[in-house]
């Protein structure tokens, strides 16, 4: 019998609708794999009952002869930032250890709605904030990949979403969930060998996402091939009364639209991304993309987006001050952890509470965020930001008058060792540099395994699209895919 | 613009976390690396131009004045809203005392 948990989206559903194997046989695999994958830490908690609830449910619906949803019969691994009713819900934090939400994000409704399963919830940086999985209070999530020099480093699965990146690449889910911030879908995809898109900001709810910085956070899938993400987005995405910045428009066919021919279609390459001392592995992937693409029809053009070097402070500035003002909730009255020193009184529970509840990373941006929203500082540094900001998204919006979409790489390298990062917050940060500019545009942007680097590692090729335009990101995504040829897959250590 | 230990505590009190002296200490040189590094945006030339609010352009809907407009978000759901309260006492939030 075919090995399920070798299967993506569109094959599963696929395999469950025509009788090949049952929703809940596909459950129970997959459920197998998550239980015997503990080395990694892809998971905070496993939900296999819920799985296989899912499944029964959509086998019955079947044997019924009822219409089966876009994502029937799949169980996937959900973000743990997420809200779940009436399961463990941390953001990978100890201020919100023990919360069970009492409701469902609108996100993870609808993709039960589809019909999908929840296998568990996915670890991540604490809050999202970090590029590595280095700062969940649960532990690392370790990459299944390993460099090809023998050694066993324990690599950097990305991040913040290195929970779903690892659990996709190592066969525990064929999708998960993932967030987009400044990268958090794109960095840790690239890092692992799958594809992962964040659409247009507004296409999919946050509602029922623990929010980290408000204007640039967004959900999107990750999965192991092209098809399997658009698909996903499709069930993910769509407008939501209850977040008013969701976007008030029809969610397009996108699984049906996909076409790898670019003919008439303009790639547009930004000549700030060419950066000096530029990785000669990651060099020759952009290379190879851009020949990619030209052998699917597309004209490649020259383009500038001048503000570039901006984007990393200015990301660095806007996130944390809207950190500082998302995590203000967490105070120990409503829900969450509560530290009530001896004889204290509301104000010192407050700050016990969030002095013992947040990590240090998170604590760093609160207090960035905080500092750069204080009394005089305000309009130096914030509305400063706000202005580049406004720069940096005029230079895509003239970027695309002449191309329709853009290639870069996903991230400067390829995974790095836990570790070897993680002592320097700033050079941490660098690691975004490719990925924060579309965010801070609200542009829609996707990572497609582009090959293996000389250590035997993923390497992404990142495309951003306009707004609105998740189509021609997938489409390009697909046609890279055709060519990329990308079947590698980590070697089964864990 | 740098900060010394006396801007951190106060910026750690601002955003309500307590801090001790060493974590104080530590954290001066890390936020300086860090807000020296942002700087860099005071050398762009931004005469003329309006800081971004809205990342793609949409306009703020606003829910009819209803109460319970709409079943999950609505009224009514005392206990949902305590379920996860550290100290829920008679169908309030419990807090210590604040007034002697």
């Amino acid at each position: 019998m075919t090995d399920v948990t070798e299967l993506g989206v569109a094959a599963i559903r696929e395999g469950v609708a025509q009788g090949d194997f049952s929703a809940r046989e596909v459950a129970e695999a997959f459920n197998a794999n998550v239980a015997a994958a503990s080395n990694l830490n892809a998971f905070i908690v496993a939900t296999p009952e819920q799985a296989l609830a899912a499944a029964d449910k959509v086998d019955a619906d079947r044997a019924a002869g009822k219409a089966l949803g876009k994502m029937a019969g799949v169980p996937i691994g959900m973000k743990d930032l997420f809200a779940t009713n009436g399961v463990q819900t941390t953001a990978a934090s100890h201020i919100l250890e023990g919360f069970k939400p009492v409701y469902e994000s609108t996100v993870s409704q609808k993709l039960w709605d589809a019909g999908a399963g929840m296998l568990g919830k996915l670890n991540l940086d604490q809050f999202a904030m970090g590029s590595s999985n280095e700062t969940s209070y649960f532990g690392n999530v370790i990459s299944p990949w390993r460099r090809n020099d023998g050694g066993n480093a324990a690599l950097a699965p990305g991040g913040s979403s290195g929970g779903s990146s690892a659990a996709v690449a190592a066969r525990l889910c064929p999708a998960a969930t993932g967030t987009d911030t400044g990268g958090s879908i794109r960095q840790p995809a690239a890092f692992t060998g799958i594809s992962g898109i964040k659409p247009t900001y507004g296409r999919c709810s946050r509602w029922g996402v623990v929010a980290f910085a408000s204007s640039l956070d967004q959900a999107g899938p990750m999965a192991r091939d092209v098809r399997d993400c658009a698909i996903m987005l499709e069930a993910m995405a769509g407008f939501d009364p209850k977040d008013s910045t969701s976007l008030d428009l029809p969610v397009p066919a996108w699984e049906s639209g996909l076409s790898p021919d670019l003919k008439g279609k303009k790639v547009g390459i930004p000549r700030e991304y060419r950066m000096d001392g530029m990785d000669d592995d990651v060099a020759k992937s952009w290379d190879d993309g851009i020949a990619w693409l030209k052998d699917a029809g597309a004209e490649i053009v020259d383009i500038s987006l001048p503000h570039t070097k901006y984007a990393l402070p200015t990301y660095y500035i806007i996130a944390p001050a809207e950190a500082s003002s998302n995590l203000a909730r967490y105070d120990g009255v409503r829900y969450g952890l509560r530290d009530l020193p001896e004889g204290a009184g509301l104000q010192d529970m407050y700050a016990a509470t969030r002095a013992d509840g947040f990590g240090p990373e998170v604590k760093r941006r609160i207090l960035i965020g905080t500092y750069v929203l204080s009394a005089g500082f305000y309009d130096a540094y914030y509305t400063q930001a706000q202005k580049v900001r406004a720069l940096i998204s005029h230079d895509f919006q003239k970027a695309f008058t002449q191309c329709d979409v853009i290639l870069a790489p996903t991230a400067p390298t390829a995974a790095f060792a836990l570790g070897e990062k993680s002592g320097d917050p700033l050079e941490m940060y660098l690691n975004d540099v490719f990925s924060v500019p579309a965010s801070l545009a609200g542009l829609p942007a996707m990572s497609v395994p582009a090959g293996l680097n000389r250590e035997g590692l993923p390497l992404g090729l990142q495309i951003i699209g306009n707004a609105f335009d998740e189509q021609g990101v997938l489409n390009a995504g697909l046609a890279i895919e055709q060519r990329a040829g990308f079947t590698a897959k980590p070697e089964k250590w864990w | 613009m740098s900060v010394d230990k006396a801007t951190v505590a106060r910026i750690a009190s601002l955003a309500r976390i307590k801090v001790s002296d060493g974590e104080v200490e530590a954290m001066v040189p890390e936020l300086n690396q860090i807000l020296e590094w942002v700087e860099q945006l005071g050398e762009v030339d931004v005469t003329g131009i309006e800081p971004m609010t809205a990342v793609i352009p949409n306009t703020l809907r606003l829910r009819d004045d209803v109460v319970d407009a709409d079943p999950l978000t609505g009224g009514n759901k005392r206990d949902a809203v305590l379920a996860n309260a550290p100290a829920p006492e008679h169908g309030f939030f419990g807090v210590p005392k604040v007034i002697e």
